[in-house]
């Protein structure tokens, strides 16, 4: 049945609606937003679904193979590597979404200020964050995680904070092409405090770019984690962590390559879910990207 | 031209001095006496008092600051307290073989990277472009610590090709050498590799819809004379540059890298210093690196610069 043509724009049509159902055609996207719904599913339910103790060694079952009693087979002190995987993607996610949200949190405020204010603030914080940037990112959340010691809590402020210029960058771009806008001069014009036309005018007009960087900084950051984790620098045995299991795993990898493979095909589907969702988010919410 | 170089020699003077500043930062955040806990084990009050003083820890902080880059200007980045030798002489001991590692992953980016983002951009919404977007996914998405392990076990404990781990010079023996370096190589530039193609996806398909490659097909050159003669010459500028950006992505992978293969180089020598608490060589190794990344941050501005005529106007 032919409905005719539709209007161009539909009653209460928003651009936040089209953008979702734009997001929501998006194939690839859909499939990253499924992996990962599975993956925060595993994660919070891993106490429970679990088969074993993540922590608790058995002798008598030292890097057994996989199998009907052990699925992902063992490690080398017997501790179940299934449940070691799904205990291990809290570590990731929490670690993923702390560190974004410590950029973002140190971030959005500082490229906001540098852009709104302008004149010297604006220069001191974009040398400041070319500096940063300077430093590649993971030697710097290495050298971060090293000062402030090795845990779990000090890798995501280490890669929180290493990755903060980025946030800094992208805000203020954006916030300097906004704040010309005429809705701006006209929130001015009637005589809004400049915190009110920051925050309510100008801030959510800038949001959408800046969750798309959040989405595939996500990414990016589990990445971080499991390679600060892989060196020791992050979560700290016994804790199960993907980056540590695969550090154990690459020397006993010719006789017991399970230990190797379960944790890193982990970590590259959950990472692989962040970047298909955040690339259709990109999509969506900027048509003209391609 | 040296109007533009001024220009941007000034412009990295107060980046330079800010990164100095996080770096000489970075030892305020031991916490405690930085003088005891530097002293490691050797809980020694006589060693703990002589750190304090070579470190100037009785002096304001404005003041040790001062010390700290008077001497880094004179290549003096401090000294290994564990192997007891200059940092800088460690750092150059150790680059040649990372350099290798580095510039052999950017050959393999290169050799995959480009070709993949021209054959996408080319055939666009195609199976190719499809194929070469799922590469790129995949490069982005795997812990490059990961795809060593696996490489591990298949070329060195499957098949028995390749050696698992070791690094030979290749003054001393070249085929050994490239032997060891095959899998490392790949492994840093994959990711690289995946970055590229997206880059040059993106000029490419820039540069495809641009006036002049129509008139060229217009003039009735085949396609292949109009990819890469016409678009791929203009759109390869800026894959360069950026090319040159991702030095910093090839130096954090060379750390893991380095570590998985057991290569002796500047990735391992910062990962040592962090777990035997050698915090002059870590300070060194990040103040090394990121003067390395400014100046080829410079070095990329300037090639563009030189290249596109527009620019010098």
């Amino acid at each position: 049945m032919n409905a005719g043509p539709r209007p161009l724009m539909e009653r209460g049509d928003t651009p936040g609606r089209r953008a979702l159902r734009r997001l929501l055609r998006r194939r690839g996207a859909m499939l990253g937003l499924a992996i990962l719904l599975i993956f925060i599913v595993l994660a919070i339910f891993a106490p429970w679904i679990a088969p074993y103790d993540p922590v608790a060694a058995s002798w008598s079952a030292v890097r057994k193979p996989p199998s009907a009693e052990y699925w992902f087979g063992t490690d080398e002190i017997g501790r179940d590597v299934l449940s070691r995987v799904l205990w291990g993607a809290r570590a990731s996610l929490l670690a993923g979404l702390v560190s974004v949200c410590i950029s973002m949190a140190l971030g959005v405020p500082i490229g906001l200020l540098a852009a709104y204010v302008g004149g010297w603030t604006d220069g001191l914080i974009s040398r400041f964050t070319d500096s940063m940037l300077a430093v590649p990112f993971l030697i710097l959340a290495i050298a971060l995680a090293a000062f402030l010691g090795p845990s779990l809590t000090n890798a995501m402020i280490a890669i929180g904070v290493s990755a903060t210029p980025i946030f800094i960058r992208l805000t203020r771009a954006q916030v300097l092409a906004v704040k010309v806008e005429d809705f701006v001069e006209a929130a001015r014009a009637v005589g809004n405090p400049h915190w009110r036309i920051a925050l309510r005018h100008i801030l959510p007009n800038v949001l959408p770019p800046l969750i798309v960087q959040a989405t595939l900084a996500i990414a990016a950051a589990i990445i971080a984690e499991a390679s600060l984790s892989f060196l020791g620098l992050g979560q700290q045995p016994p804790a199960p962590s993907w980056g540590s299991m695969l550090n154990t795993a690459k020397n006993y990898v010719d006789n017991s390559p399970w230990m190797a493979v379960w944790p890193g095909l982990a970590i590259f589907m959950l990472v692989l879910s962040f970047n298909l969702f955040g690339d259709g988010l990109r999509d969506a919410l900027d048509p003209k990207h391609k | 031209m040296p109007r533009y170089l001024l220009k941007r020699l000034a412009a990295i003077l107060p980046t330079i001095f800010f990164v100095t500043v996080i770096i000489f930062g970075l030892q305020q955040l031991l916490p405690g006496d930085a003088a005891a806990i530097l002293a490691g084990e050797n809980q020694d009050p006589t060693v703990i008092a002589y750190l304090r003083q070579k470190m100037h820890l009785d002096e304001p902080l404005p003041m040790r600051y001062a010390y700290w880059i008077a001497g880094v200007a004179h290549g003096d980045l401090g000294e290994s307290l564990r192997i007891q030798e200059p940092v800088l002489g460690l750092i150059l001991q150790k680059l040649p073989v990372t350099l290798e590692l580095a510039s052999l992953a950017m050959l393999v980016a290169l050799a995959i990277g480009v070709p993949a983002g021209i054959v996408s951009a080319v055939g666009k919404d195609t199976v190719w472009d499809y194929a070469a977007n799922l590469f790129a996914l995949w490069g982005l998405s795997t812990p490059n610590f990961w795809l060593g392990i696996l490489m591990i076990l298949l070329f060195s404990v499957q098949l028995g090709w390749l050696p698992a781990s070791g690094y030979v010079s290749p003054l001393e023996d070249l085929k050994a050498n490239l032997a060891a370096m095959v899998m490392p190589a790949f492994v840093l530039g994959n990711a690289i590799a995946a970055v590229l193609m997206r880059h040059t996806r993106s000029a490419m398909l820039q540069v495809l819809n641009a006036d002049y490659v129509r008139t060229a097909r217009a003039k009735g050159l085949d396609e292949r004379t109009v990819v890469l003669k016409h678009a791929l010459r203009n759109a390869l500028t800026p894959i360069i540059t950026l090319g040159a950006l991702e030095f910093g992505t090839l130096l954090s992978g060379a750390v893991l890298t380095e570590q998985v293969f057991s290569i002796p180089g500047f990735g391992k020598l910062i990962v040592d210093a962090v777990f035997n608490r050698d915090y002059a060589v870590v300070q060194g190794v990040v103040l090394f690196t990121s003067t390395v990344y400014i100046v080829l941050n410079l070095l990329a501005d300037l090639a563009y610069f030189v290249v596109n005529p527009r620019l010098r106007g």
